[in-house]
C-alpha cells in the first residue's frame, strides 16, 4: 500500500462531494419539494445520486492514475480528546472507490426506477404527497452509505453504519400505518422496528470491538490500528474480530441476526433493491474486507466467519424454497448470497467476496426491481379488472377457470406479492420477463452470466482450502438454482391463476430502462474479474489495498461441477413446477412430496417463533412486570401515594392542622376571646343602674383606701 | 369635761346610721336626710377635735361644711323636683335608666 504524501494530480478534492451531493439533493427536496412536480423531485434526487456516481468515477480514475496510492483527504477535525485524535477524513483507495461506484451506480439506477414505481405506489396507497419523502430518505441513504465506505477510521465507518441503519428503518416503515396489503396495521412499523432493534444487537458487537480496539491499540484509524495489531497478543485481535463478526451478522443478515431482512420486504421494492440487496447489507462484507489485516492474524476467527457465512447460505436457501411471496424468496436469496460473500471473505478470498458483492448488486437489484415491476403489473391488472367489473364490460362464463379467478377478485383481500396469484406473466409482461430471466440465470450461476464467475471463484477458493465450506456452499448453490427456477415457472409460465395476473400490464419505460441496464451489467459483469491470464482486473485493482491477492486460474473441474449442479436444479424445478404448471387454488407440489420438511421451509424453520418465545416474550413480560408492578403498583401506588403523600398529608393535616393549629393555637386565640367575653359579661352586671349599689361601691372603696392609709 | 371619745363615738354612730340610711332607703328625700346626717356627724367630729386641740380650725371647717351641705341640698332638691316632674316618683330604685 502506498500513501500519497501530498495530494498530487487527480480529483481527490472532489471527495467530500460524494456525501454533499446527496445531502444537497435531499435539502432541495425538503425545502422546495412541496412546490415541485413528482418528476422534478425524482430528477433532483437521481441527479444528486448521479453526481455522486460521476465523482466516484473521477476518484477511481484518480486512484488508478496514481497507481493505487491511498489518499486521505481530511475535511474537518472531529474529536481531539486526550489520546484520541479523530478527524472526518475521506479515504480514497481502490477498495473504497469500488464500493462508491457500486453504491452510487446501482443507487442512481434505482432512483430513476423509483420515480416510476413510487408514482404508482402512492396512487395505489392514496397518499400522493408522500412521494417527496421517499426521495429525501433515499438521498439520505446514499449520503450515509458514502460516509460508511469512505471513512478513514472505524468510528467514521460507524457513523455511516448507524446512518444507513436509520435510513433502513425510515424506508422499511415508509408506509408506517399500513401493512403490505395497504390495510391499516402495525405490520410495517413493526418490521421497521425489528430491523432497527436487531441491527442494534449487531451494533453492540461492533461497538465492543471498537472499544477493545481503542483500549488495546490506541486508535480507530485504519492504518494505525492495522500497524498496532501486529504487536499485541492474538487474543486481543481475536476478540476484536469476533465482536466485529456480530456487527457483520447484524448488518449483513447472517445467522443469528438475519431475521430482520425478510420482514424488511414490507418496504417499497426500490428500498428492498437498494438497501437490502445491493448496498447496506454489503456493508458487513466491506467491513471484513477492510479489516483484512486484522483477520489475517487470527485464522480461527477466519474459519468462524467462513462457517457462519456458509451455514447461513445453506439455511436461507432452504427457506427460500418454501416461500410464496415473490419478494420473500428474493430476501432469503439475498441472505444466502450474503452468506456466500461472508464465507468468501472469511476464507481470505477478499477479491472473490468483493467480486460477488458487485455482481450480486447487479443481478439482485435487477431481480428486486423486476419483482417490483411484476407486483405493480399485477396491481394494475387488479385495478383494471375491478374497473372492468364496475363498468360491466367483463364477459362472464368463459370457462371454469376464469370464473374461479373471477370469484377471487371480489370482496377478499388481494396480495399482489403472492406468486400463487400470478402465472403466465411472460405474455402479459414480456420485457420484465426477459430481464427477470437474465437475473435468474446470473443468480443461478450459469455461464457466461456474471454470477457464474463470481460464485465460481468463491467455490474454487473453498474447494482448495476449506472442503467442508465447499460442500455447504455447493448444496446452497443447488438450492439457489432450484428456487429461482421455481419462481420463474410459477410467475411467468403456466396460466394466470388470478384475473389480476391475467390483466397485468407492462411497466413504463422509466422503470424498464434501468432494468435493461442492470440486465446488461448482469450479463457482462463477469468481465470484471475473469479468471484467465491477463485479466483478473478486479484482483489487480484491489491488490493496491489488500496485501495478499491470490489470482487463481479457472478450474474446469469446480466450474463444471457447479454448472452441472445449477442445471440439474433448474431441470428439477422444471420437473416439479414447469411441466405441470400450478393451477389456481392448488397447493405447492412439494408440499405433498416433502410434507413436514416443506412446512418447515415454508415457516422459515420457526426461527422467528423461537426468538419470540426465548427473547421477545420474556423481555416483554419482564418490562410489563417492571412497569406495572414495580413502577406503578409498588413505586407509584404504594410508595408515592401511601408513604410519601400519606406522610406529608398526615403531617400537614393531622399533626399540624388538627393538633398544632386547631387544638393549639386556635385554642389560645379563641380562649382569649372567650375569656374577654366572660369578663365583660361578668363586669357588666355591676352596672345595674341602681344608685344605691353605686353608693355601696363608693363606700367600700372609701373604706378600703382610708383603711389602707390608716393602717399603713 | 365630757371625754372626746364620746363625741367621736357619737359621730361614728351618727355616720353609720347615715350610711345605712343612704344604702337602704329608697326615698330620695330620706337619702338626702341621711347624707345630711353624715355631714353633721362629720361636723361633730370636727368640733370635738377642735375643742380637744384648742383650735378654731375645726369650727371654721364646720362652717364650710354647712355651706357646702346647703348648696348641695339646694342642687339636689332641684334635681329631685325635676326627676319627680318626669317620673312622678322619687323612688331611687326606679331611676335605673343608666342600667347597662
Amino acid at each position: 500500500m502506498h500513501f500519497a504524501e501530498e495530494v498530487t494530480a487527480g480529483f481527490f478534492f472532489l471527495a467530500p462531494w460524494i456525501v454533499f451531493a446527496p445531502v444537497i439533493g435531499l435539502l432541495i427536496n425538503i425545502i422546495f419539494g412541496n412546490r415541485l412536480s413528482e418528476r422534478m423531485i425524482g430528477s433532483v434526487a437521481s441527479v444528486a445520486s448521479g453526481v455522486a456516481f460521476v465523482i466516484s468515477v473521477l476518484l477511481a480514475y484518480s486512484v488508478s492514475a496514481n497507481h493505487g496510492e491511498v489518499v486521505r483527504w481530511q475535511l474537518a477535525e472531529w474529536i481531539h480528546i486526550g489520546n484520541l485524535n479523530l478527524d472526518w477524513t475521506f479515504r480514497v483507495d481502490s477498495l473504497s472507490t469500488t464500493m462508491m461506484l457500486v453504491v452510487s451506480g446501482v443507487g442512481t439506477l434505482i432512483h430513476i426506477y423509483a420515480i416510476g414505481y413510487m408514482h404508482e405506489d402512492v396512487r395505489f396507497k392514496n397518499d400522493i404527497p408522500r412521494f417527496r419523502r421517499f426521495f429525501v430518505f433515499l438521498n439520505l441513504f446514499i449520503a450515509m452509505m458514502m460516509i460508511l465506505v469512505s471513512g478513514d477510521s472505524y468510528l467514521m465507518l460507524f457513523v455511516g453504519w448507524e446512518g444507513v441503519g436509520l435510513c433502513s428503518f425510515l424506508l422499511i416503515g415508509f408506509w408506517y400505518e399500513l401493512d403490505t396489503l395497504g390495510r391499516p396495521s402495525w405490520a410495517n412499523s413493526n418490521a421497521a422496528k425489528k430491523a432497527f432493534v436487531v441491527n442494534r444487537v449487531g451494533d453492540f458487537g461492533f461497538l465492543i470491538a471498537s472499544f477493545i480496539m481503542f483500549w488495546a491499540l490506541g486508535s480507530f484509524q485504519f492504518d494505525q490500528v492495522f500497524e498496532a495489531a501486529q504487536g499485541v497478543a492474538p487474543g486481543v485481535v481475536l476478540a476484536i474480530t469476533l465482536f466485529m463478526l456480530i456487527g457483520v451478522a447484524g448488518k449483513s443478515a447472517q445467522i443469528p441476526l438475519y431475521v430482520w431482512l425478510p420482514d424488511a420486504m414490507a418496504g417499497p421494492t426500490p428500498v428492498s433493491a437498494l438497501i437490502h440487496a445491493a448496498t447496506m447489507v454489503t456493508a458487513g462484507v466491506y467491513l471484513i474486507t477492510r479489516s483484512a489485516p486484522l483477520y489475517m492474524l487470527v485464522p480461527q476467527a477466519q474459519y468462524i466467519v467462513a462457517l457462519t457465512g456458509a451455514i447461513t447460505a445453506l439455511f436461507a436457501a432452504t427457506i427460500a424454497v418454501g416461500q410464496y411471496d415473490i419478494k420473500k424468496v428474493l430476501a432469503y436469496s439475498t441472505i444466502s448470497q450474503l452468506g456466500f460473500m461472508v464465507a468468501a471473505v472469511g476464507m481470505g478470498a477478499f477479491v472473490a467476496g468483493m467480486f460477488h458483492l458487485i455482481t450480486h448488486a447487479f443481478f439482485k437489484a435487477l431481480l428486486f426491481l423486476s419483482a417490483g415491476s411484476v407486483i405493480l403489473g399485477v396491481e394494475r391488472g387488479h385495478h383494471h379488472a375491478e374497473h372492468a367489473h364496475h363498468t360491466g364490460k367483463h364477459t362472464k362464463g368463459k370457462g371454469k377457470k376464469k370464473e374461479e379467478a373471477h370469484a377471487q377478485g371480489h370482496g377478499e383481500v388481494f396480495d399482489p406479492n403472492d406468486m400463487r396469484n400470478m402465472g403466465g406473466m411472460r405474455k402479459t409482461m414480456p420485457v420484465t420477463f426477459r430481464v427477470y430471466l437474465v437475473g435468474t440465470l446470473a443468480l443461478a450461476g450459469i455461464v457466461p452470466f456474471a454470477g457464474f464467475w463470481s460464485k465460481d471463484e468463491i467455490l474454487l477458493d473453498a474447494s482448495l482450502h476449506y472442503p467442508f465450506i465447499y460442500l455447504l456452499l455447493s448444496i446452497a448453490a443447488f438450492f439457489t438454482a432450484f428456487y429461482m427456477g421455481r419462481q420463474i415457472w410459477m410467475v411467468f409460465f403456466g396460466e394466470p391463476r388470478h384475473e389480476a395476473a391475467a390483466h397485468a400490464q407492462e411497466s413504463p419505460r422509466v422503470m424498464t430502462v434501468p432494468l435493461m441496464i442492470l440486465a446488461f451489467l448482469s450479463v457482462v459483469g463477469g468481465a470484471l474479474n475473469l479468471p484467465f491470464e491477463g485479466f483478473h482486473n478486479l484482483g489487480h485493482w484491489l491488490e493496491y489495498t489488500l496485501e495478499e491477492v491470490e489470482a487463481l486460474p479457472l478450474d474446469y473441474g469446480v466450474a463444471g461441477i457447479s454448472t452441472v449442479l445449477a442445471l440439474a436444479a433448474i431441470a428439477l424445478s422444471w420437473y416439479v413446477y414447469g411441466r405441470n404448471p400450478l393451477r389456481a387454488g392448488e397447493a405447492d407440489p412439494l408440499k405433498r412430496r416433502l410434507g413436514a420438511l416443506f412446512t418447515g421451509m415454508e415457516k422459515k424453520w420457526y426461527v422467528d417463533e423461537l426468538y419470540n418465545a426465548i427473547i421477545v416474550t420474556p423481555y416483554v413480560r419482564i418490562s410489563q412486570f417492571l412497569a406495572d408492578v414495580i413502577d406503578w403498583r409498588f413505586w407509584h401506588d404504594w410508595f408515592h401515594e401511601k408513604v410519601i403523600a400519606g406522610t406529608y398529608n398526615w403531617l400537614s393535616n393531622i399533626a399540624l392542622n388538627r393538633y398544632a393549629d386547631q387544638r393549639g393555637i386556635d385554642a389560645v386565640a379563641n380562649g382569649l376571646g372567650d375569656f374577654t367575653q366572660w369578663l365583660s359579661v361578668t363586669l357588666r352586671k355591676i352596672q345595674n343602674g341602681f344608685v344605691r349599689s353605686y353608693a355601696l361601691s363608693v363606700l367600700v372603696g372609701v373604706v378600703l383606701i382610708v383603711g389602707y392609709l390608716i393602717l399603713k | 369635761m365630757v371625754p372626746v371619745n364620746y363625741y367621736i363615738i357619737l359621730s361614728a354612730i351618727l355616720f353609720t346610721i347615715g350610711v345605712v340610711g343612704v344604702l337602704t332607703r329608697r326615698n330620695a328625700l330620706i337619702i338626702f336626710m341621711s347624707i345630711e346626717l353624715m355631714l353633721n356627724a362629720a361636723n361633730l367630729a370636727f368640733v370635738a377635735f377642735g375643742s380637744l386641740l384648742q383650735t378654731f380650725s375645726g369650727q371654721i371647717f364646720v362652717f364650710f361644711v354647712i355651706a357646702v351641705a346647703a348648696a348641695e341640698v339646694a342642687v339636689g332638691l332641684a334635681l329631685i323636683v325635676e326627676i319627680f316632674k318626669s317620673k312622678r316618683s322619687i323612688d331611687v330604685d326606679q331611676m335605673s335608666s343608666l342600667k347597662g
